[in-house]
């Protein structure tokens, strides 16, 4: 019995894939029977067909990924919700453009300072969240949001006041320049053509270390306990409003991270002074319940939405737009909510071979 | 006296659609299901509904053409809702999962569907629904020049939406019902209510005001829809959990939101915020920074729906 409920959570994320994909297909027949088995060829394998490039792209797209989905299933797990990744993503970026574009005099170390910024100033913002939610009773939810807004013109004002940041043919930040992006260890000598950089590998390594955070240590047990039952850990003598200021701290840290290895993988990116809140934290947010907030599995969820991404910017070449690895990805979320009726249908299943 | 009358019609536009979709989220989380869907759902009513006016331009006058659109946004904000329903009701999943793929999958589609039928995202539509002035009533002094010039016929029906919504929240058995499910859905079904169907009542309610906050949205202030509300379903969200998930205290705070989105688009035109010299982006940042000290004053006493985004689970006390 106890292996079945093992097995649930794995075979409805599965079961959920399969159902996107094979709406998805449907919808594409619907637009264009003629192309659709191509196009669909296409978001299963336009990566890997090319080679290494592809997947290559893949890491980099996976990079932010998996970051902001560690963050908000790390959130998740301590019992907060932490839509605010992009407001803290976009606080990092900040800090590393600021550093990237005025701290040459750091040399080799201006990526490590700059990515320490983008940690702290993401960390801020996140520890924000958590002090109004642990001291004012303030939902994290309303504070996140307003956050989001708050950075979004914060960062604009900075940046477009600042001549030293702002390229204002181009209405957005300078290039950040070489010396100053992250290195790439290699990685563009083997997958060659494409962005990756050594970000995936801190993204990875940043899942692990928040996997041993919340499995492994008291500190992480803590953090968790407040998320189940805030009474019950304060009467267990864990101080809970710490825990939760702890825990928005190192959110948002993360996103902050995120933000700032993206903007200096000097693939083009800037921030752009316009009045869009930037997607990635949503993008976490899906990231993170398809990996069912466990840090491993997110970045297996990451790479797996990144894949589809870069496959569904191949698809472009077939005239269908590249918005339906977006629909893809949403129908699967939405299903893998369906966990409890498999668990039903796999309990049904078992009942009946036992009687018969 | 011009500026005045300026600055309400134009937080008129901005606070209707918040406060509609706000209202649509309290009766969601008052039965107890948290709608995070609701930017989606926004998205959704606003893309199919301006659809629609795109293609009866020649057909259909004017404001008939428009209440038809919010008729067929309100359907599309319910058909949409009950996904949200199937998943959080039935299946008592994580409220916030189809959620967060309503929001995703909404404006995926509304892109994907405008790209395959007219080959372009950005869906046009003649916009000649601007009431100059509503007959009788803009004679009345002040009031005339503030409420029935300039406006849409979105924004009286907004505020109707809000009043009856107070009414029906607080003066009848369906709103008595629907609040006990959202504090204690377990009391609830022993008195002999039935808790899903009042989730699913409150559920569907959100999605056909969140369709319609989503037209009402792009309606006065656009000619085109692009696939976006610009955060708007989220904002709507912090508009309720800042009024307190009570009617009156909602349009409050729609009005709050309102008033300061109006003042930071329009402080070029009056002279006395134009001598500060103050930034454009501190006028934009205001409404959100006040909405946090407000609620670091006001959040000790937070009163959120009890069982609000727990899933109902019978056999638990």
């Amino acid at each position: 019995m106890k292996k079945n409920i093992d097995i649930v959570p794995l075979l409805s994320s599965l079961l959920a894939i399969v159902a996107g994909l094979v709406i998805g297909f449907i919808i594409l027949f619907i637009c264009n029977s003629d192309k659709a088995l191509l196009g669909f060829a296409t978001i299963l394998t336009g990566p890997v067909t090319h080679g290494l490039k592809g997947v290559g792209q893949v890491l980099y797209y996976a990079t932010p990924l998996i970051l902001c989905g560690v963050s908000v299933g790390f959130a998740f797990r301590t019992g907060l919700f932490n839509i605010g990744g992009s407001g803290q993503f976009l606080m990092g970026a900040f800090g590393a453009v600021c550093v990237g574009l005025t701290c040459d005099f750091l040399g080799p170390f201006q990526w490590v300072v700059a990515l320490l910024v983008a940690l702290i100033l993401g960390g801020i913002c996140g520890g924000i969240t958590g002090v109004l939610k642990a001291y004012f009773n303030v939902n994290e939810v309303i504070t996140s949001i307003m956050l989001n807004y708050i950075t979004l013109y914060l960062v604009n004002m900075v940046i477009k006041g600042n001549k030293l940041l702002f390229n204002s043919l181009r209405n957005e930040s300078r290039d950040i320049p070489k010396l100053a992006n992250i290195p790439k260890l290699g990685l563009d000598k083997i997958f060659v053509g494409s962005s990756v950089n050594s970000g995936i590998l801190i993204a990875i390594l940043v899942a692990v270390i928040i996997y041993i955070i919340l499995e492994k240590t008291t500190f992480g047990y803590e953090l968790k306990a407040c998320g189940f039952n805030k009474n019950a850990s304060k009467y267990a003598g864990i101080n809970e409003n710490k825990s939760i200021v702890y825990s928005m701290i190192i959110a948002g840290a993360i996103c902050g991270l995120a933000g700032g290895i993206i903007l200096l993988s000097g693939t083009g990116r800037h921030i752009e002074v316009k009045d869009v809140i930037v997607s990635e934290g949503f993008n976490g947010i899906s990231v993170a319940l398809l990996g069912l907030s466990n840090p491993i599995a997110i970045i297996f969820s990451g790479l797996f939405i990144a894949y589809l991404t870069a496959g569904g910017f191949y698809l472009q070449l077939f005239q269908f737009s590249k918005e339906i690895i977006d629909i893809i990805i949403a129908i699967i979320i939405y299903f893998s909510a369906f966990s409890l009726l498999v668990k039903d249908i796999i309990d049904r299943i078992k009942q009946k071979k036992l009687k018969s | 006296m011009n500026i005045l009358y300026f600055l309400i019609q134009q937080m008129m536009l901005f606070m209707i659609p918040l406060l509609i979709t706000a209202l649509g989220g309290m009766f969601s989380e008052r039965s107890g299901i948290v709608n995070i869907a609701l930017e989606g759902i926004m998205c959704m009513g606003a893309f199919i509904s301006i659809l629609f006016l795109h293609f009866t331009e020649a057909i259909i006058p004017g404001n008939t053409r428009l209440i038809l659109a919010c008729l067929i946004a309100v359907t599309t904000g319910i058909i949409f809702s009950i996904f949200h329903a199937i998943a959080s009701i039935n299946l008592r999943a994580d409220q916030t999962i189809s959620g967060t793929a309503l929001n995703m999958f909404a404006p995926a589609f509304a892109i994907f569907v405008a790209r395959v039928i007219q080959g372009t995202q950005q869906v046009n539509f003649a916009n000649d629904f601007l009431i100059v002035e509503v007959p009788f009533l803009s004679k009345i002094p002040l009031i005339g020049d503030m409420f029935f010039k300039n406006a849409y016929i979105t924004t009286y029906i907004g505020i109707l939406i809000l009043i009856i919504s107070s009414i029906v929240l607080y003066k009848t058995r369906f709103g008595l019902r629907l609040r006990a499910c959202g504090e204690h859905p377990q009391a609830a079904d022993a008195a002999g209510i039935n808790v899903h169907k009042m989730q699913y009542l409150g559920v569907i309610i959100s999605g056909a005001l969140g369709g319609l906050g989503g037209l009402v949205f792009v309606v006065p202030t656009s000619t085109n829809f692009n696939a976006t509300v610009a955060g708007y379903g989220f904002l709507a969200l912090a508009v309720l959990i800042f009024g307190q998930w009570k009617p009156k205290y909602i349009f409050l705070a729609s009005l709050f939101f309102g008033f300061m989105k109006a003042i930071s688009s329009s402080y070029s035109g009056i002279p006395i915020l134009m001598d500060l010299k103050i930034p454009n982006y501190i006028y934009k940042m205001i409404p959100y920074i006040a909405t946090l000290v407000v609620l670091i004053f006001t959040s000790k006493n937070s009163s959120a729906p009890r069982a609000s985004g727990i899933p109902f689970d019978k056999g638990k006390r």
